[in-house]
């Protein structure tokens, strides 16, 4: 038997994640979509982001319980630099982290997946 | 589709100088289409690291200088785990050992060298390894675990660091070096006996003036045997007698050879558009065992090759430093005096430091430092330039300057006299003119910041003066105002200033602060948003709301974060002391929770590790246990000896107050971590000395230490007074801690504290002036009122609860 295993998440645009208010300013929180978890931050300008929850130092390790300074953040692990809005790392480190796109619709915190 | 095709370089070894010269070429032009072969299977790291690799302070991953990605960014074919066999000058190809040929425009070999291997019968056994690449320090290390008794054959810098290294490991080490005196080509006869008692100090054995004629065993090394009969137990042995430059490769595909590949000035071999650069190159007579000439000479080849201006390479003056802690040696130039030279010296055997200087006509020509080597970069100049002694000059280095400041003017105009393009950081191949460029263009005031735009500083951590140096004479006066104060990049101000600053002002969060007080970062980096929440708790106990978006993860999670992402539960265990009852639980919890390990800490009690984030609140919910604080810059345990309550010296009841103190003290926020012991006697089986706080048991009272650290940099702690009551060391240690909290700054540890404030000092405000004992210790009551248990206060809070540690996942993904 051969199934034609088709992956939700492949095919999602857009997946409601949850209401805004339910996102702590400046604190990332976790979400498991399929196998992958994507860190949401909240910034305190009140936009929000999403990167994958893998942190680009060789070694690994999540990027959700960063410290949030404006659009960048400060790795949990080593301390790297890395800005949410174009997921890279800055100087002098390098490296760069998976970006999504984020909207926000009806107090929903949407997250794009293509 | 006829984009021009571009010339092909390739480069044979993947080591420091040839990936090094790969990246200046990188910066001047993208005409080459690149292909890099390397024996070794990863990508180019930092070999001069592979002594903090054995020592410990780094892994394997930290001393990737490239990773793969790196390549790939580049557009670099990288065939690694491959060697080149033979290069066929005539049809511009090279050969690999699996049969593939590649051809080339322009070739770079740099092949490095090898360790110099001595044909000592035997020493074709199991067990003997020279000092070199990732694969021999893994041999070390493994070795370490299962062997006690190591040889190094060898007592040069490498089998040095080597030796330091296996020490550190645990293992028994013997230094054997044919000399009588240790690192000859690098030092004088005084500094390297003073090195020697130095390293002995430090644990390590030597064999001096010993030749081995055989190594003995079985499958496996055994002993060494040396020429005058004796021997010597080694189950590992460390060949460092040398390095042989890597030549084989030239000199089967008919490239001239001497002991190295020969080469130009501008590192070109006899073979047309073959080049060479590193260790394997043979220049003027010279092939070099350090990473500054190579970086030099890629320097020189990278504009060569991409068609800029430059001038030819002639050569490099080295200088030798030591990586090993605690042992500051420093050699550059002629160190051996001969009949023409002038020798100035000075030896301090209270300080144990050493310093010679030879002058040959006047001028500089060599040096030597022990112990002290704040001069070295100056005198590395001076060597250099062949600088003419003068007295301003041998004020500074000898150390009778007249006035305060007369040695900074000359150590920046040494500075100022160093070339453009002179490498500042050999770790990361940083020129004077990249440092000034980006203090000048970006306006950058302190070494962090020079350390995070272009990395000098931030490997081994060498270069630090030299960069403070050109700092200060780029800067002139505005170095010292700003670099002295400010706590971290974002803002010029020092502690004392923000502080002051929140309490005139009447600031409350972070953000006001930062806000008020003009960060030039609005929102503050991870140094100091912790430390601003830190103030604002002491300045406003019970009344600040703790800001978790300001704290580091730890401290935020309260628990210990793992590098995957998993972390650690330490439960209290007052005073060392536990129950069957809380060990069953402990013991209950871990199974149920499928705990990778259960560790006794260095700190007496129990470590859960590898527990999965959303698992945290319901360990906590059943262990029922408090917080052990073992993330938090907060009391992290009281440790304690058996005392009077068993022991037959026991004087005082060290387990029954230290078990008292810590109940007492827990969860307030101090400015780094803080850790105490009880001693019931003077045997001091606790370890009061690398304490913050340590009290000593005697007949009739207690003695307390103050300052001591066992961390990175060890410091035994100061005996501050000595009291008769139970009371008064409470309160002597209430006073002593609320004066640390309120005027530490934030990470520093009371080793820092105690020399910055002044012991007498503290003595002063904390156990002579009663007016200010007693303010100190209402001040630490008031504050301790406030504290509560944070794994209660998660599992009472179901919002950060689920914020924090669960989870989400989405409903339906919407189409
Ligand atoms: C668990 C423990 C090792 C052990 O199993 O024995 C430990 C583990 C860590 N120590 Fe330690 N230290 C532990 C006792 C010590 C000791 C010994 C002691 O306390 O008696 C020292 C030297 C004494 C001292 O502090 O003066 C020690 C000096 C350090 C230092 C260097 C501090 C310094 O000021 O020099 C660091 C780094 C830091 O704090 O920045 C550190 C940092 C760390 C961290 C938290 C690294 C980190 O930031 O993630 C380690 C967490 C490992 C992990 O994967 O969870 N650890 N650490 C010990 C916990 C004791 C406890 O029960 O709470
Ligand atoms: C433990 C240790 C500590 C050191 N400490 C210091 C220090 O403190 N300061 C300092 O200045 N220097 C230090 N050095 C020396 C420094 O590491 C070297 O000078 C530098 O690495 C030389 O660079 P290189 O590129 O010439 O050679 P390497 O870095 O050795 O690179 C050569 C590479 O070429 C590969 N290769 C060889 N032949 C072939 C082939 N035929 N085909 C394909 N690949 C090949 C090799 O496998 C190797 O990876 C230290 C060295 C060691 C081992
Ligand atoms: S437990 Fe302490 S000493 Fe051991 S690796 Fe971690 S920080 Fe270093
Ligand atoms: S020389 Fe090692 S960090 Fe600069």
């Amino acid at each position: 038997m051969t199934t034609q295993q088709t992956n939700p998440i492949a095919a999602a645009e857009r997946i409601a994640l949850d209401s805004t208010d339910s996102f702590p300013s400046r604190i990332g929180r976790v979400f498991l979509i399929e196998a992958a978890e994507i860190a949401v931050f909240r910034t305190s300008d009140d936009e929000f982001y999403a990167v994958e929850n893998l942190n680009p130092h060789p070694k690994g390790g999540p990027l959700a319980e960063a410290i949030v300074s404006g659009h960048y953040i400060y790795d949990p692990l080593y301390d790297w630099k890395i800005d949410l809005k174009t997921g890279l790392v800055q100087e002098p480190d390098t490296g760069e982290v998976r970006t999504f796109r984020v909207e926000v619709a009806d107090n929903q915190v949407i997250l794009f997946t293509k | 589709m006829n984009t021009p095709a571009k010339e092909k370089l390739v480069v044979i070894g993947n080591g420091m100088a040839g990936i090094n010269t790969l990246e200046q070429i990188l910066k001047l032009t993208d005409r080459f289409e690149i292909t890099v072969f390397g024996s070794e299977p990863h990508p180019n790291y930092n070999r001069i690291m592979l002594s903090y690799v054995l020592e410990g302070s780094k892994t394997i991953d930290d001393i990737v200088i490239n990773d793969w990605s790196w390549y790939e960014e580049n557009g670099i074919t990288l065939h690694t785990g491959v060697t080149v066999t033979r290069i066929d000058t005539e049809n511009k190809a090279v050969i690999t050992d699996g049969g593939h040929t590649q051809s080339y425009d322009k070739l770079l070999i740099a092949t490095g060298s090898n360790s110099l291997m001595l044909p000592i019968p035997g020493s074709d056994r199991e067990g003997v390894v020279g000092f070199r690449d990732i694969a021999d320090c893994n041999q070390m290390l493994d070795a370490a675990k299962e062997y006690k008794t190591a040889a190094v054959i060898g007592g040069g810098l490498l089998g040095l660091e080597a030796a330091k290294g296996l020490v550190g490991l645990g293992m028994d080490v013997t230094v054997v070096h044919l000399m009588e005196d240790l690192m000859e080509r690098q030092l004088d006869r005084q500094a390297s006996a003073m090195l020697k008692t130095e390293l002995e100090r430090q644990g390590i054995k030597f064999a001096m003036g010993k030749s081995t004629a055989e190594m003995q065993g079985d499958h496996r090394v055994r002993k060494l045997v040396f020429t005058d009969g004796e021997e010597l137990d080694a189950e590992f042995v460390v060949m460092a007698v040398g390095i042989r430059p890597n030549k084989q490769l030239g000199e089967v595909s008919g490239i001239q050879t001497n002991r190295g590949i020969l080469v130009d000035d501008f590192m070109r071999t006899s073979a047309p558009d073959v080049y060479s650069v590193g260790e394997c190159a043979e220049h003027r007579g010279i092939c070099y065992g350090l990473v500054a000439p190579l970086f030099e000479q890629g320097n020189i080849l990278a504009k060569h090759i991409s068609g800029a201006e430059t001038a030819g390479y002639a050569g490099s003056i080295t200088s030798t430093k030591l990586k090993i802690s605690g042992v500051d040696v420093f050699s550059a130039g002629e160190f051996i005096e001969g009949p023409q030279h002038t020798v100035i010296s000075a030896k301090d055997e209270w300080k144990r430091t050493y310093k010679k200087v030879l002058l040959d006509n006047g001028r500089i020509v060599g040096a030597v430092l022990f112990g002290d080597v704040t001069e070295s970069a100056s005198l590395q100049k001076y060597v250099r330039e062949g600088t003419e002694m003068n007295d301003e000059i041998y004020g500074d280095l000898m150390g009778t300057g007249s006035g305060c400041c007369g040695g900074g003017k000359s150590k920046t105009a040494a500075v100022e006299k160093m070339a453009d393009d002179e490498i500042v950081c050999g770790c990361k191949g940083v020129t004077k003119k990249v440092i000034v460029d980006v203090i000048t263009e970006k306006g950058l005031t302190t070494v962090d910041e020079i350390k995070a735009c272009t990395g000098a500083t931030g490997s081994c951590g060498g270069c630090k003066p030299v960069v403070e140096q050109i700092l200060s004479f780029v800067l002139g006066d505005g170095f010292k105002k700003t670099v002295k104060t400010g706590i971290c990049a974002c803002t010029p101000l020092s502690r004392q200033e923000i502080v002051a600053g929140i309490k005139e002002k009447g600031l409350r969060t972070t953000k006001e602060v930062m806000n008020v007080l003009e960060w030039h970062n609005p929102e503050g980096c991870s140094k100091c948003r912790p430390a601003v929440n830190y103030y604002l708790g002491v300045i406003y106990p019970g009344e600040h709301k703790d800001e978790k978006e300001s704290r580091f993860v730890n401290e935020r999670m309260n628990a210990n974060i793992q590098k995957d992402g998993s972390y650690t539960v330490v439960p209290r265990m007052y005073g060392g002391v536990t129950t069957p009852e809380d060990l069953k639980k402990i013991a209950d919890v871990s199974v149920k929770y499928n705990v990778k390990a259960v560790k006794v800490t260095g700190g007496q009690r129990l470590d859960l590790i590898g527990v999965q984030k959303e698992d945290l609140p319901k360990v906590w919910e059943e262990l029922d246990m408090p917080s052990g604080y073992a993330y938090a810059k907060s009391l992290r345990t009281v440790k304690t000896c058996v005392g009077n309550q068993y022991c037959r010296f026991g004087t005082q009841d060290s387990m029954g107050v230290g078990a008292m103190l810590e109940r007492k003290f827990e969860r307030l926020d101090f400015p780094a971590k803080f850790k105490m012991a009880v001693n019931g006697c003077p045997r001091n089986c606790a370890e009061s000395c690398t304490k913050d706080i340590g009290i000593v048991g005697n007949d009739g009272g207690w003695e307390i230490f103050v300052g001591g650290n066992g961390g990175i940099k060890a410091r035994l702690a100061d005996s501050l007074c000595k009291v008769k009551t139970d009371q008064e060391l409470t309160d002597t240690i209430a006073a002593v801690m609320q004066y640390y909290r309120e005027t530490g700054n934030y990470l520093e540890r009371t080793s820092e504290w105690v020399e910055r404030i002044g012991l007498d000092e503290i003595r002063s405000r904390t156990v002579e002036n009663e007016e200010s004992r007693r303010a100190l210790v209402a001040s630490i009551e008031h504050a301790l009122t406030f504290v509560e248990d944070p794994w209660k206060q998660v599992l009472n809070d179901k919002k950060t609860r689920s914020e924090l540690f669960e989870t989400a996942q989405p409903a339906v993904p919407q189409a």
